[in-house]
């Protein structure tokens, strides 16, 4: 397991009051597995993934990671508009202190092999929607994250867009062997791109089920043509009660 | 400029904005050439007293006459010395003064309504202090310059920082970054229009700073002249202290738009 949640509570403390928006909370991911979690909106979704990452501490429990980088991708590009596309892929060897030949080299590489090179000089704003959401994958694993940690990535783009660069982004993450955890609200995204997926309850969340998804190969497009893709949607649909 | 084989109907379009940019210029400069010619008819056949009133014609010969005793150039230089070293103070001190109050929540909480009180404080009200304080010479009106300037540095540098889109400051979370990297990489590149609007801002408040520290004290610099021709009824003076100074302020406002364009290409 390169990540295990261990009865995780998270309280969240306003001068309005305290919302317990974890609790009890248990699941674990091993290397190279595609994990989605999916549950009502505002469950605290997005907390699990500043728990991952260390951005929050736990109120009860513990989270438990192996020693392993986090990459995050937010459900906004956030490319700095002012820099290059290039430039945006450096950041985080800048930020992170590993600003080296070889780790710009290999940022290249992989924006080379994922068809950016056309792009590198280029501004993000004169690139597509889907586009931008690529640089910003890329951007995530030039540093070369072990676990990358995907913050309903997909949801700010129009419908089109949406297929094209979940699936674009899932073929990515598993050339390149990451292990992924995304959390979003939307089922058949969910089983689309997963090995497993964590269905949650409403606030304070914990988990009701988690299925293995393995019918229609990895690859989302044969997934969806599954007969069984519309028998675990319904499943799922139920289980979150909607 | 990606294609420069534009259809016949892009070649129009683009033909009939040339001639409306050069229509508007023409007119801007007519403008004022209609206003000199109309000031200068009405002086000549009395219809307005040039006394009181002067008049281009005047004008002219009173900067000619300036510049022949040596004066004028001695002025303008003092004034803008005056007004271009409140500015920059008024523009560095405040910038890093907003770096501070962005990098502590605890600073800017206790700071905050010092700053909208002074903001709102009528600063000629210090006049008398800063005489006492710092003497007539120029450092007063330096000083008054910066004091002028400088709340509006803070407020407008600040506001901009804390305008940061929240997506990318998480971003620099995630990614692990520290206080300093962070504006670095992100508040400082992120906020750059912000800091050409508070330099634009701030020019004109410079001018406000300098001309009326000249007002209360100094012995020379166009303000001086302004303060002098009117006590002794020299308005010819006035009106040409005021022309050149409309000259100056205009010339740094196009300086900066020249670097905001520069910077935001």
């Amino acid at each position: 397991m390169i990540l295990r949640f261990e009865d995780v509570g998270y309280t969240y403390h306003t001068l309005d009051g305290e919302t317990e928006a974890l609790k009890g909370l248990n699941f674990g991911i091993s290397r190279g597995q595609f994990v989605s979690v999916i549950g009502p909106s505002g469950c605290g979704k997005s907390t699990i993934l500043s728990l991952a990452a260390g951005l929050l501490t736990p109120s009860e429990g513990k989270v438990v990671r192996e020693n392993a980088e986090f990459g995050y991708m937010l459900q906004r590009d956030a490319l700095f508009p002012w820099r290059t596309v290039e430039a945006n892929l450096f950041l985080p060897l800048e930020v992170k202190g590993k600003n080296t030949r070889m780790m710009r080299e290999n940022a290249l590489n992989l924006a080379e092999k994922y068809g950016l090179k056309d792009f590198l000089k280029k501004k993000p704003a004169e690139l597509s929607g889907g586009m931008r959401q690529r640089v910003a994958l890329i951007r995530t694993l030039a540093a070369q994250p072990d676990i990358l940690l995907l913050d309903e990535p997909f949801s700010a783009l129009d419908y089109q867009t949406r297929l094209e660069v979940c699936d674009d982004v899932q073929g990515i993450i598993k050339s390149e062997h990451k292990t992924a955890l995304l959390v979003t609200h939307d089922i058949s995204e969910a089983i689309a791109l997963s090995d497993k997926v964590i269905v949650l309850s409403s606030r304070p969340a914990h988990v009701l089920a988690e299925h293995e998804i393995d019918f229609g190969g990895n690859n989302p497009k044969h997934r969806r043509e599954c007969g069984q893709f519309a028998a675990t949607f319904e499943k799922l649909r139920e289980e979150l009660g909607l | 400029m990606k294609n420069k084989n534009y259809s016949a109907a892009h070649a129009k379009f683009l033909k009939r904005n040339r001639v409306r940019g050069i229509l508007i210029n023409v007119t801007r400069f007519g403008l004022l050439a209609l206003v000199f010619a109309l000031w200068e008819i009405c002086a000549q056949t009395e219809l307005i007293d040039p006394f009181i009133t002067s008049s281009p014609s005047r004008i002219a010969a009173t900067a000619a006459q300036l510049y022949r005793d040596g004066d004028l150039f001695y002025h303008i230089g003092i004034t803008l010395m005056e007004t271009l070293a409140g500015f920059a103070i008024a523009v560095i001190v405040g910038y890093a003064v907003a770096v501070l109050l962005y990098m502590s929540d605890s600073i800017r909480k206790v700071f905050e309504p010092y700053i909208v009180v002074l903001n709102s404080l009528p600063k000629i009200a210090l006049g008398p202090l800063i005489i006492i304080w710092m003497g007539t010479g120029y450092t007063a009106i330096i000083f008054m310059t910066v004091i002028v300037a400088i709340i509006v540095c803070i407020m407008n540098t600040l506001t901009g920082f804390l305008s940061v889109d929240k997506t990318m400051l998480t971003l620099m979370k995630a990614m692990g970054a520290s206080k300093r990297a962070t504006l670095v990489k992100l508040i400082i590149p992120a906020s750059l229009p912000t800091l050409i609007n508070t330099l634009k801002v701030a020019v004109g408040l410079s001018w406000i700073g300098s001309i009326m520290g000249e007002y209360i004290v100094s012995r020379a610099g166009l303000g001086y002249l302004i303060v002098y021709g009117g006590q002794v009824f020299k308005l010819d003076l006035v009106m040409t202290a005021t022309i050149i100074l409309c000259i100056l302020a205009g010339g740094m406002y196009g300086i900066i738009a020249l670097i905001e364009k520069k910077l935001t290409r």
